[in-house]
């Protein structure tokens, strides 16, 4: 029993250092897009300290879209360019009918308010778009569908190169915002009004474009994940539940941190399959990766309160 | 321990022995040191300010004696032993008490429900005794009311005892901390800052509830306090606090003249 | 006029500390028992038992048990359903390895477990704060529905994988499965609620209800003027969990008659979230007022356009009712982010002065 536990697992991985790898690899993929929706979570969090639940279904919502209007016959490029509009009334309608009441209350409540913004865009999906599952136009996004065969060590491993195609996009992705927050005027308007509301509003930096803006950002990284996952996994009201696997990411990586979202993206993306490949599924009947990720995250935060890369947290009375 | 042996005031008023001693505490977080290598003793029933400029570290010293920062060195001594590294609770039960600089009322209670949390290390009826509400919890939530409607009546706050205290106006929240910590029967009581933002007549106010509490119950009190003319005139001796080290210690007159102190903070009378 | 409260003075504590100090609050209260001890049994159809007045009852209770958590002793937590999960399971381990057993005795055991369990989960709260607890009892959440599908011990392995009730009799009347009457469910529904909301509101107004809600408003002065900050978590924790887990036995035991383990989902914790918000969190009588919105709007939803004539889809009212909620949800945190407890309360405060403006 503890030889299954602790030792057969590795032998595995090493007998078989190709499977390994293709493992490793499908972890990297699922975790650089946990990564994607964690990164619109932190982006909305830093400027306005509201966990917007609302993330995944923005996902979803950006991909059912997408596929929607393509289905009516509008060109597939001309379809992003409207999606992206589309993304954009949400983000202002958001803030008008639903934050900018709010603005002040304490963050439970902004919290539930994004869970209502959530339950009122799946019940608004399902009657617009239909329940069914629907196919993402990525040959007609331009996106390589093929993939690409290698064999190292003798063996076999394929790599999609849609799947790569979102991991370049997803890393292009992150270093403009790296670059947007720290290097640019409104950047760091954004983060001026992460730290402090009062203030930043009181040397002129104005709450409503700023916050629009970000919700927009974060509508953008929801397409991009939408198409990236909805290229894996098809389109459907399903995916807002992978959404969930941005939490324990955030809880690793902190609430405010855009590496911390990546790296924590990547760790449980490629743990949580490790975890199932050559644990899961041979010692406890496999689907474990409904609930690895989450018990991981809580066992780091046990010992570290404030995640891998959060500050230290000082109560102070 | 030195000088368990009391002392008279200037007043003639008679001041214990030494109830609690700080000895050679240093404080640091990461690499800011807070308190550097601070000793000093309050005695029983007498009123020990602590007064320096901000940052000099007192409201982190008073958090070492309710056992919520613990000093990398140094040791508390009280009632003539070691104090043995404690949670904050379990130091709240030996007897201290304390307000807070800003402000620490449960904003979703009433004044009553506030000032009755002051009571919880004297109730000590089961969760089940409360279930049913017979019995000794019962007794017990009649008996407390009674002590706290004592406090409440001694600070003259009965017309707003089931307001909720988000609702008050500063002045009157720090009456309601101040109710709260002597709704414990504190053997020790800590104040942080409690003139704070108070106009004349609420300092005046406050004083005199400062001086009742320490005539009629015998309290021992320790505030930190920035208004030269309370501290002067309520305390029996004081502490000088800058820059987390101490620059004075002794009367009210003898720090008054001491020139470290009038340099780093009292400056010249004119 | 109605609701005038002069001339009520309260010359002692103990009078001053009655549950109902008002006296038309009381009599408000009688009425309302005597609609649901006896005027509702009497009235009410098998369609009216079913669908509304033994689930609003059962979720008011997973939801007061939750409130207790969330709303008292500020643990956020969305692990409720899998709580409710347990209970069931307990009871029906119970029951099928000990007939004999009375069956709301086992219901009422049932709870213990769940406590257990929650306790066990409640510990990361000493730790961890606000969302990211949150997040922690998804673990728990997760973690359990997969258990239960898993673990094949607890649904007697049989090959479906979901627990059936069997027949379950009290003194010669009887009370579950296929064969029991549903207003007898009804009674024994409505004797456990009301017996697990009259002990919580003691507790709630007592020593422990004002350490939760100082655990809750601010913790660390709460630990500086002698609360254990451990012990007001765990018991929060464990009373919380073992309402919701009598809550989840009752569910299935005394309404659905089945259950599989993906009924435990998020979707229901969430569901008892939303009762537990829209009610207010930190009131008793909340949870009633949430759970006769939260179950009644898709019945009303379902029935209304019937009534009127026109012709919606039933999966359209489905999706009409998740958006309803959702814009309810918002609405209600902007307009009273304490729930119709609250409003209750304002409305009550408008009639102690009407008809007089002011």
């Amino acid at each position: 029993m503890l030889e299954q536990i602790f030792i057969a697992p590795f032998i595995d991985m090493i007998e078989a250092p190709d499977f390994l790898m293709q493992v490793l690899w499908e972890g990297l993929v699922s975790g650089i897009l946990y990564a994607l929706i964690a990164l619109g979570f932190v982006l909305i969090f830093r400027s306005s300290r509201i966990f917007n639940f609302a993330q995944g279904i923005m996902v979803v919502f950006a991909a059912l879209t997408l596929v929607g209007l393509y289905e009516l016959g509008v060109p597939a490029w001309i379809c992003v360019l409207l999606t992206l509009f589309v993304m954009f009334v949400l983000a202002i309608a958001i803030e008008r009918i639903v934050l900018r009441p709010l603005v002040g209350q304490p963050d439970i409540i902004l919290f539930m308010a994004t869970i209502g913004i959530t339950l009122f865009l799946i019940g608004f999906g399902e009657i617009i778009f239909g329940g069914e599952n629907k196919i993402m136009i990525t040959a007609e996004l331009g996106i390589p569908t093929d993939s690409w065969v290698l064999e190292p060590f003798g063996g076999l491993l394929i790599l999609e190169q849609k799947d790569v195609t979102a991991v370049a996009v997803a890393a292009m992705l992150v270093v403009g915002l790296l670059v947007f927050l720290n290097k640019t005027r409104m950047g760091r308007a954004i983060r001026a009004l992460g730290d402090d509301h009062q203030a930043a509003l009181s040397v002129g930096i104005s709450l409503q474009t700023i916050w629009v803006l970000v919700w927009f950002i974060a509508g953008i990284i929801a397409l991009v994940t939408g198409i990236a996952w909805g290229a894996r996994a098809g389109v459907s009201f399903a995916l807002e539940v992978i959404a969930y696997k941005a939490l324990p990411v955030l809880m690793l990586g902190g609430l405010e941190s855009i590496t911390g979202a990546i790296i924590g993206g990547l760790m449980i993306g490629m743990l949580e399959k490790l975890f199932e490949i050559y644990w899961g599924q041979p010692l406890m009947g496999g689907n474990t990766e409904t609930w690895f990720a989450f018990v991981l995250a809580l066992i780091v935060l046990l010992f570290r309160p404030q995640g891998l890369f959060g500050e230290k947290i000082i109560e102070r009375v | 321990m030195k000088d368990t042996v009391g002392y008279t005031t200037a007043d003639g008023r008679q001041i214990g022995g030494t109830v609690m001693e700080m000895k050679n505490i240093t404080l640091r977080f990461g690499g800011v040191e807070a308190i550097k290598n601070i000793s000093f003793d309050v005695h029983e029933g007498e009123i020990r300010a602590i007064i320096g400029p901000n940052g000099a570290g007192k409201s982190s010293m008073l958090n070492v004696i309710s056992g919520f920062y613990h000093p990398q060195e140094g040791e508390v001594w009280y009632r003539g032993e070691r104090r043995p590294t404690m949670k904050p609770y379990e130091v709240a039960r030996q007897g201290i008490a304390r307000t807070f600089q800003n402000i620490a009322l449960f904003e979703g209670m009433s004044v009553l429900d506030n000032v009755m949390t002051g009571r919880l290390t004297h109730m000590h009826a089961g969760m089940f005794s409360q279930a049913m509400w017979w019995g000794k919890a019962r007794d017990e939530e009649i008996l407390n009311r009674q002590k706290v409607e004592e406090v409440i009546d001694f600070l003259e706050i009965q017309a707003i005892r089931k307001t909720p205290v988000g609702r008050l106006p500063y002045g009157l929240k720090k009456r309601v901390e101040l109710a709260r910590a002597l709704a414990a029967e504190p053997q020790i009581l800590l104040l942080d800052e409690p003139m704070a933002g108070m106009n004349v007549e609420e300092k005046e106010d406050m004083s005199r509830f400062i001086l009742d509490v320490n005539d009629e119950f015998g309290t021992t009190i320790v505030l930190i306090e920035h208004d030269m003319g309370v501290v002067m005139d309520l305390s029996d001796r004081v502490v000088v606090m800058d820059y987390g080290k101490k620059i004075g210690d002794g009367t009210p007159d003898e720090v008054r003249s001491n020139q470290d102190v009038i340099d780093a903070y009292l400056g010249v009378q004119h | 006029m109605l609701y005038r409260t002069a001339g009520q003075f309260k010359t002692s504590y103990t009078s001053d500390q009655a549950l109902f100090p008002v006296r038309q609050d009381a009599v408000l209260l009688m009425i309302i028992l005597g609609f649901a001890f006896v005027i509702l049994p009497m009235t009410a159809s098998e369609f009216a038992f079913q669908t509304l007045l033994i689930p609003i009852l059962i979720y008011s209770l997973a939801a007061m048990g939750l409130n207790i958590l969330t709303g008292y002793a500020g643990q956020l937590s969305l692990g409720t359903g899998a709580f409710m999960g347990v209970g069931a399971y307990a009871c029906y381990k119970m029951i099928t390895l000990m007939p004999e057993l009375n069956p709301v005795v086992a219901i009422l055991l049932s709870g213990f477990f769940s406590a257990g369990i929650g306790v066990i989960f409640g510990i990361p709260s000493l730790r961890i704060k606000g969302f990211y607890l949150a997040i922690a009892t998804l673990a728990a959440q997760f973690f359990l529905v997969w258990l239960f599908e898993k673990w094949g011990w607890l649904y007697n392995y049989n090959a479906s994988g979901a627990i059936q009730v069997p027949n379950m009799d009290m003194f010669g009347i009887t009370v579950g499965g296929p064969r029991a009457a549903s207003i007898t469910q009804y009674y024994v529904v409505l004797g456990v609620v009301t017996l697990l909301t009259m002990l919580c509101i003691n507790l709630t107004r007592g020593n422990l209800g004002r350490t939760w809600k100082a655990t809750r408003d601010m913790d660390i002065a709460a630990e500086l003027i002698g609360i254990n900050l451990m012990k007001s978590k765990l018991t929060a924790f464990a009373v919380s969990s073992y309402i919701i887990g009598v809550s989840g036995a009752l569910f299935v035991f005394m309404w659905r008659g089945a259950a599989e383990p993906n009924l435990f989902d998020i979707p229901l914790s969430f569901r008892v979230l939303f009762i537990a918000i829209i009610g207010g969190l930190g009131s008793i009588m909340g949870n009633y007022l949430g759970a006769i919105l939260i179950v009644g709007l898709p019945v009303v939803l379902n029935t209304v356009p019937e009534a009127l004539g026109l012709d919606i889809k039933s999966s359209m009212v489905e999706h009409l009712n998740i958006m309803i909620i959702g814009s309810l949800i918002i609405f209600f945190l902007i307009i009273e982010p304490h729930g119709l407890a609250r409003l209750w309360a304002l409305i009550r405060e408008k009639l102690i002065i009407w008809p007089f403006p002011h």
